[in-house]
């Protein structure tokens, strides 16, 4: 894999405070590519993030960051794209972040279908507070706020982000980021609420109290479970059980709320 | 001035006014009595002067896109009430924090939680001053007409701006619903901020030399914004002394401009042996009092009305004190800034509370039993 460009990286804040085996730098990296694949110019590029472990990427990336309060990253950001609907806004989120404290902001972005790409960085566990389980963490899981398996069930986030109306939704892993910069290429380029949901280990606190093995062992995993949508349209149910379905999983045409806004007050920002 | 016509208005249509001749052109809001009347009037008037007017799904995220809009370069507005101004808190604190300009109206109604909620109060005085967690500058308006609420909100702007600083409107049931006369200006009250031009390469959106001008997203000037103390660029630290001194900092810009927040306005006898002191729309009841009694009656009365309750008019309140014998503080809460009275008045004079939390206004009566009481 060539290097990363250096130009959207602020080199002088790395190293980063993450974790020995946390996949959010692979993320983070799938998500510099992916934008400089994109051509955008860098000074039309913010990003916007909430609070947790992958929130704090926006540090590290050398455009407009904006790290916010818990949960409200997509609010922040909705008030900047109508502010300024010329901007393209990636917003990072952990899975407690987007879909715990912040879930009212989640479906009302998508109902909205603002052009917003939200980057969901799910390793299914509050991290940075050592582990607690989160509306993503899998039945039976266990955290340190369910010692003996969460008995909650999870948000299946892009059914969920679908059903509120957004128009575009991918699933990726840090196993495999070379397809994830390509999902978020996809995302950026789509008109309207994109929702990338990037599996991502975390072997410190999930994975070693659900016995998991390390960051190899998890991406090992997490990528023999992987299976594309082409590849899962021909199986049945059975066959895809205790499976993840990669790609992109739906991509739909509506009107794009900011666009929408501006018409109506007689602006083209088309 | 500009050139002025009288216009028959309601406090919080004032209000909303005010803040589009300041310039502000992006709203966020939640609908929630006594403060519907802002929304509705932003709601009508921003799209016809190219603004954005967008209604969220809470108060919350009214008050992050408020932020945001304001980190895009957009002079921007949010009105609430008691439950709403609560939820309001924690990003107001991000603003202050991450010194983002906004202006923030809370219609002040009967509470606690629900209470009453078409019923006038003052009960959210503290709130406003310590409503967000920790050590933290604001400052607070108290207007006690629709022309007060007028120029006041015209004041927050372009305050909010100069100072990036978030400022609070705190409004009351009576005045946002009252009509009277307002002179509006023909012309526009918005103070341009000189300093949008000229950034140097080097820009430090925390400059520690003074307020650096917030230069929005989207103009090549990379920096970074967040709640947690920061350095000079906006990144990060935890370092003691940077956190110390970042502090000291956003409190400093509010005592060096303290001449322009600070406002108060004194009527009545030269040697006043009692004197009112009163905010928002219990100053109107006061008035009418002191009116009667000084200029009728050439009584050694006066009234001090505070158009700033946070930071608190101390020095104001301590040259009072010296003059008067006994200072009178009506409230229409159980007592919340009489104890800052006290606390400024330094046994000068005494200081009594007069008190009123039944969703009714304080009579000119009730201040005219209590400054008789005194004389």
């Amino acid at each position: 894999m060539e290097q990363l460009t250096q130009d959207f990286l602020r080199t002088k804040k790395l190293p980063h405070i993450w974790c020995p085996g946390c996949g959010n730098g692979i993320v983070t990296a799938a998500l510099v590519r992916a934008i400089e694949r994109t051509g955008f110019d860098q000074k039309d590029v913010v990003i916007v993030s909430g609070i947790g472990c992958s929130s704090r990427a926006a540090g590290y990336l050398n455009f407009n960051t904006l790290h916010t309060t818990h949960g409200r990253a997509l609010a922040f950001a909705t008030g900047l794209k109508m502010a300024r609907p010329e901007l393209k806004l990636f917003v990072i989120m952990g899975d407690g972040d987007c879909s715990a404290i912040g879930g009212n902001h989640f479906i009302h972005s998508a109902r909205r279908n603002i052009d917003l790409n939200a980057i969901v960085v799910n390793n299914h566990i509050y991290g940075m507070t050592g582990g607690q389980h989160s509306p993503l963490t899998p039945t039976g899981k266990k955290a340190t706020t369910a010692p003996g398996g969460t008995l909650e069930p999870a948000f299946d986030l892009l059914k969920l982000a679908r059903g509120a109306g957004a128009t575009f939704g991918a699933k990726g892993n840090a196993a495999q980021p070379r397809q994830l910069e390509q999902l978020i290429i996809r995302a950026a380029n789509h008109k309207g609420f994109s929702v990338v949901e990037a599996l991502s280990p975390c072997p410190i606190a999930y994975g070693r109290r659900n016995k998991l093995g390390g960051a190899v062992d998890m991406l090992r995993e997490m990528k023999e479970k992987s299976i594309s949508v082409e590849r899962a349209a021909n199986m049945d149910e059975a066959e895809l059980e205790d499976r993840t379905i990669n790609g992109v999983l739906f991509s739909d045409d509506a009107p794009e709320y900011a666009e929408a806004y501006y018409r109506s007050i007689g602006k083209d920002i088309g | 001035m500009p050139e002025t016509k009288p216009v028959l208005m309601q406090g919080n249509e004032a209000c909303a006014a005010g803040a589009i001749n300041a310039g502000v052109r992006f709203y966020a809001g939640y609908p929630i009595t006594p403060s519907t009347e802002v929304a509705e009037q932003m709601a009508a008037r921003l799209p016809e002067i190219g603004g954005v007017f967008i209604q969220m799904e809470d108060e919350i995220a009214s008050m992050a896109a408020v932020i945001g809009a304001s980190i895009g370069g957009m002079r921007t507005l949010t009105a609430t009430s008691g439950p709403g101004f609560s939820l309001k808190q924690e990003n107001l604190g991000y603003a202050i924090m991450a010194e983002i300009p906004c202006v923030v109206v809370n219609v002040q109604r009967m509470g606690p939680s629900t209470g009453v909620p078409t019923a006038p109060a003052q009960g959210d005085v503290m709130q406003a001053r310590w409503g967000t967690h920790g050590d933290h500058p604001i400052i607070v308006f108290c207007p006690a007409s629709v022309y007060e609420s007028y120029y006041l909100t015209i004041a927050a702007v372009n305050l909010s701006q100069k100072l990036r600083q978030p400022i609070i409107v705190l409004l009351d049931e009576v005045i946002g619903h009252m009509r009277e006369k307002v002179l509006i200006p023909e012309g526009k009250l918005m103070v341009e901020r000189s300093s949008d031009k000229d950034v140097p390469s080097d820009y430090k959106p925390y400059d520690e030399k003074g307020i650096a001008p917030l230069v929005p997203f989207g103009f090549g000037h990379y920096y970074h914004v967040t709640g947690l103390f920061h350095d000079q660029y906006g990144f990060p630290t935890g370092d003691p002394p940077q956190v110390e001194r970042a502090l000291d900092r956003i409190h400093e810009k509010l005592e060096k401009y303290r001449d322009e927040i600070v406002l108060t306005n004194y009527i009545g006898h030269k040697e006043p042996r009692v004197a009112v002191v009163a905010y928002g729309c219990t100053v109107r009841s006061a008035r009418a009092v002191v009116k009667k009694a000084y200029w009728q009656n050439r009584m050694p009365v006066g009234l001090l009305s505070l158009q700033t309750v946070w930071p608190f008019p101390a020095e104001e309140i301590e040259a009072l004190a010296k003059k008067v014998d006994v200072i009178i503080v009506p409230e229409m809460n159980m007592g919340q800034l009489v104890g800052e009275v006290e606390r400024y008045a330094r046994g000068e004079a005494k200081v009594v509370p007069l008190n009123r939390y039944d969703g009714e206004m304080i009579s000119p009566d009730q201040i005219s039993e209590e400054v008789g009481r005194w004389l």
